[in-house]
């Protein structure tokens, strides 16, 4: 057996959980039977040995302890990452969600022992309807990538109950999520790429050619990857409609709209919500994130199955019986149970709850001051190609004349300064793109400072390139070298017995 | 201004800075007519107040903690949960994290998610795991689109056991809808408890890209698929396991058994009921087929500083750099909670998951025994690790509402998915019901009048 780990010898920093492991140490003990011995299974059916590590307590606290001292965190510092709303998470939600009534409730429990449950599901449905302006919400959806899969589904299964079926074709513009086409991909649908022009708007001469009797419909994420909010997007929507197109809303910048505009009013037909960007359910290393989606009325029938509904009315002296109903044409079944239900709907229903109307608004107009004061600070040492009142993001040109310094170089050099770099390389429309957020958690003095750093960087960039390009040197982790890793492939931490490295 | 820490006099300044009047000004590009509509929400709630109506809200529910004796499993099922879980997920630097695409600052998460990969490759048998999927059915759903890759779509049909998760195949239905795959099985005269092996095989073919069986199966039963996977093989059809990761302690691996891709629901592991989710999807596979796997993966590689390190790797497969040619649009997945497995593993190791499945399989046992002494019940003799179907002398949802007030939570009611097993309940015991619990259900249960 080849063991790449012995012919390199690389510094362990941390050992896995394997490696700390020692025969015989326990960790959480567990009680003996109270129930009479019974027949043991049948010796063929039983497996040989179990390769679990085996640790006590103590060890166990202590590795993934310093293991999350060696990430950055929004409770440690400024997190700028464009797109994905690195907002600070509120601790109180962290509470209400481990109340024991929702920690210990079965989903399949009857619907008379879990009415609180439902109430909660079906008030944040309502609101979630009257934030964006939507007839429907399901809120089954993992993700926003799930809750793209979703809308597309609803998209297609509309015109196909309407036996309209030579539409195969989606729209989306060159700036949008990676997830946008992977989605309709799954679809087995053809994705038609439509160009965005110089001020960063969907180019309607392109949009205009594209549309007719085969187009499914149009995703926009609005506003766009480059933070700019479509100016003309009652014309792009009364484009596709025009040609019997549905508009998919790509809501993972809705940050920039809470109070400001609802998406549903404007015209889109279909849209999902990321809580945790907007409604500040925390992103955990990469999830469990929730992907609820907002339907106008002529796609009801179509959203996915069950919803949480009333089932019998209440009066003055009774509530009403919460419980689940079925849509009519149903797409069916996104996941198991109903969705994300404590660590995504609880929480973001606390935080809409503590907002109200007035702090949604807030949170819309604060976004948008933030990360146009950004970009007025960066404009005189970044190129930024698309220039004007942004939303919630703008984009930066990681480049400069006369310099090899990139983007990655940049990001990798922010983190010498403490913080977390943006967005970078994308969108892909723009060359060496950092992509910048600050969202409305932000001090005043924490934007001063990542301008500050970002212009130091960028004097650096001149006079001492070097020092940016070998960034970052004061992590406890420099560089990683990827071509080994998707090289050699340890996805592992030992290698079975006869794994083939070749 | 909940959360927003910026002072009127600090907003002017950096209005000034911009070059505009006031915040409205912001916003010029929005449609005038759309423009600051009025939300009709209730007014903003402090803190307290927030504490005070959730917790209304959750004491409105009846809980397997407080309130009711559960026997309910069916795909969710209620463990002990060590407090070290806990306190480790609620660390900020893990849950305020995003997604670990910078490596030098992200290696918690990275090697966190690197060693639940090698976990649940040790418990499955199996060379390679992801970094997970939203839950057990969506990965048996992403199994489906492996195998229609592996073939290029010269193998259309799936095979789905019907004895596989109501759920779990209502998932699969949505995700291939438009894929132009068949699915065959649970709609083919199989719909029947007592269906077999040989049955099902007889539904593969030269077309079939995937066979898909649950183990144990949704009724709790366990059996040894080696026969049945070799079978599969030789018509060259691939064969995709859905195990329970508790179970997997105590019987033979799905690997072991010839098995090409382990999915499941890894809530046993650590994760909450909290009604139905979030959960975690596990997908565990061969590693020739780590190309066409959907989702992350955590690979080792060292730093420039000449120290053992972890990055995502085989990105290329991702949604972000293949766009409409990847064969998933997975981004997002379940990354705090395949953290939670690795410590509820760690903590427990060896010893201890072995000891929970074992009590499992004893309480449950018990439970299977005392109540087929009572008359009108019975039990079948199938092997089974921590439920087993019940059969009853009345229909399951009159059972059920006798039990409920007693206080106990009855088994899943299997009538609702199998017309034939209207009388039939699908009790799951775990290590959590007592002895006492068990008598309680036999006792509630003998009182129910026969016929």
């Amino acid at each position: 057996m080849v063991n790449a780990l012995e012919a390199t010898s690389p510094k362990v920093v941390e050992p896995t959980v394997f490696d700390l492991s020692s025969p015989g140490r326990v960790g959480v003990r567990m009680p003996a039977s109270d129930v009479p011995a019974m027949e043991a299974p049948p010796p063929h059916l039983l497996r040989s040995e179990l390769p679990l590590p085996e640790l006590a307590e103590a060890d166990v606290v202590r590795h993934y302890t310093r293991l999350s001292s060696f990430n950055y965190s929004v409770d440690g510092g400024f997190y700028p990452l464009g797109s994905c709303t690195m907002k600070y998470n509120p601790k109180i939600n962290e509470d209400v969600c481990r109340l024991p009534g929702f920690l210990f409730t079965h989903p399949l429990q009857p619907i008379e022992t879990a009415q609180g449950n439902l109430a909660l599901m079906y008030q944040l449905q309502e609101w979630l309807k009257e934030i964006a302006g939507f007839a429907g919400v399901t809120l089954q959806p993992a993700a926003g990538a799930q809750g793209e899969f979703t809308g597309i589904l609803m998209m297609r299964a509309y015109h196909k109950s309407r036996s309209d079926d030579k539409r195969v074709k989606m729209l989306i513009p060159d700036a949008a999520h990676g997830t946008n086409p992977a989605s309709v991909g799954m679809m087995g649908m053809t994705v038609v790429t439509i160009p965005s022009d110089s001020r960063g708007n969907v180019d309607l001469n392109a949009l205009e050619a594209a549309c007719d009797d085969t187009v499914v419909g149009m995703m926009l994420t609005n506003p766009n990857t480059l933070g700019m909010f479509d100016e003309n997007v009652e014309k792009v929507i009364s484009l596709v409609h025009g040609c019997g197109g549905l508009m998919y809303g790509d809501g993972a910048n809705l940050n920039a709209l809470l109070g400001i505009v609802r998406p549903g009013d404007v015209g889109f037909d279909v849209m999902h919500f990321n809580l945790h960007k907007t409604f500040a359910v925390p992103h955990g290393g990469g999830g469990p994130g929730s992907g609820p989606v907002g339907a106008a009325e002529h796609l009801l029938d179509f959203l996915p199955d069950p919803l949480v509904g009333i089932v019998e009315e209440g009066d003055d002296e009774t509530p009403p019986l919460y419980g689940f109903i079925t849509p009519a044409k149903t797409i069916g079944r996104m996941k198991t149970f109903h969705g994300h239900f404590g660590g995504g709907l609880v929480r973001a229903f606390a935080y809409i709850a503590m907002q109200g109307p007035d702090g949604l608004k807030d949170i819309a107009q604060y976004a948008v001051l933030n990360a146009n004061y950004l970009q007025a600070k960066l404009r005189d040492t970044y190129k930024i190609p698309y220039d004007r009142i942004c939303m919630h993001e703008f984009v930066a040109e990681g480049r400069f004349e006369g310099s090899d310094v990139r983007a990655l170089d940049i990001s990798k050099r922010l983190m010498d300064y403490n913080f977390h770099p943006p967005t970078n390389y994308f969108p892909l429309i723009v060359p060496e793109a950092l992509m910048i957020e600050p969202t409305e958690t932000e001090n005043k003095d924490t934007l001063d400072a990542f301008a500050d750093a970002m212009i130091k960087i960028a004097e650096e960039a001149k006079t001492a390139p070097e020092v940016v390009k070998s960034a970052p040197h004061t992590t406890r982790f420099g560089r990683m070298d990827e071509v080994k890793a998707a090289r050699e492939l340890v996805l592992c931490c030992w290698l079975p017995e006869g794994y083939d490295l070749s | 201004m909940t959360y927003i820490p910026i002072s009127p006099h600090e907003r002017d300044e950096m209005l000034a800075t911009v070059g505009v009047q006031s915040l409205d000004e912001l916003f010029d590009a929005i449609p005038a007519k759309q423009r600051f509509p009025k939300l009709n929400l209730p007014p903003a709630w402090t803190e307290m107040e927030a504490l005070e109506e959730l917790s209304n809200i959750a004491n409105a529910n009846e809980n397997a903690r407080g309130d009711l004796i559960s026997f309910l499993g069916a795909g969710m099922y209620h463990h002990y949960i060590p407090s070290v879980v806990d306190h480790m997920l609620r660390r900020g630097e893990f849950y305020t994290a995003y997604t670990p695409y910078q490596p030098e600052i992200s290696q918690g998460t990275l090697q966190a998610i690197f060693e639940y990969q090698s976990l649940m490759a040790a418990l499955t048998g199996m060379d390679v795991s992801n970094a997970s999927h939203y839950d057990g059915a969506t990965a048996a759903a992403e199994a489906v689109t492996l195998a229609h890759v592996q073939f290029r779509g010269k193998r259309n049909r799936v095979v789905l056991s019907p004895a596989i998760h109501p759920q779990y195949r209502q998932v699969i239905r949505t995700y291939t809808q438009a894929m132009g795959v068949e699915i065959v099985g649970e709609n083919d005269g199989l719909s029947d408890v007592r269906f077999s092996a040989e049955d099902l095989q007889a539904l593969v073919s030269e077309e079939t890209c995937l066979v898909i069986v649950q183990y144990p199966d949704f009724f709790g039963r366990v059996y040894d698929y080696k026969k049945f996977i070799d079978d599969a093989h030789a018509k060259g059809a691939l064969v995709c396991v859905i195990a329970n990761p508790t179970a997997l302690a105590l019987f033979k691996t799905p690997g072991e058994m010839g098995a090409d891709i382990v999915v499941g629901d890894g809530q046993p592991l650590g994760i909450p009921m909290w009604f139905g989710g979030p959960s975690i999807g596990f997908f565990t596979t061969r590693k020739q087929y780590i190309h066409k796997m959907a989702g992350r993966l955590v690979g080792e590689t060292v730093d420039n500083k000449g120290q053992r390190g972890y990055v995502l790797t085989l990105t290329a497969r991702e949604q972000h750099i293949k766009r409409e040619r990847a064969t998933s649009n997975i981004c997002t997945n379940q990354s705090l909670l395949a953290l939670a497995s690795a410590v509820y593993l760690s903590v427990l190791g060896k010893a201890g998951l072995k000891q929970v499945a074992n009590l499992c399989y004893q309480k449950a046992h018990y439970a299977a025994n005392e109540l087929n002494k009572v008359k009108g019940y019975g039990v079948s003799r199938d092997v089974f690790f921590h439920e087993f179907v019940l059969e009853c002398p009345q229909s399951a949802s009159e059972i059920n509402a006798h039990l409920l007030e007693h206080g106990i939570l009855g088994g899943y009611d299997l009538g609702q998915d199998y017309p034939a097993l209207k009388n039939h309940l699908l009790i799951a015991v775990t290590e959590m019901n007592s002895k006492e619990e068990i008598d309680a259900l036999v006792s509630v249960l003998s009182e129910v009048k026969y016929g």
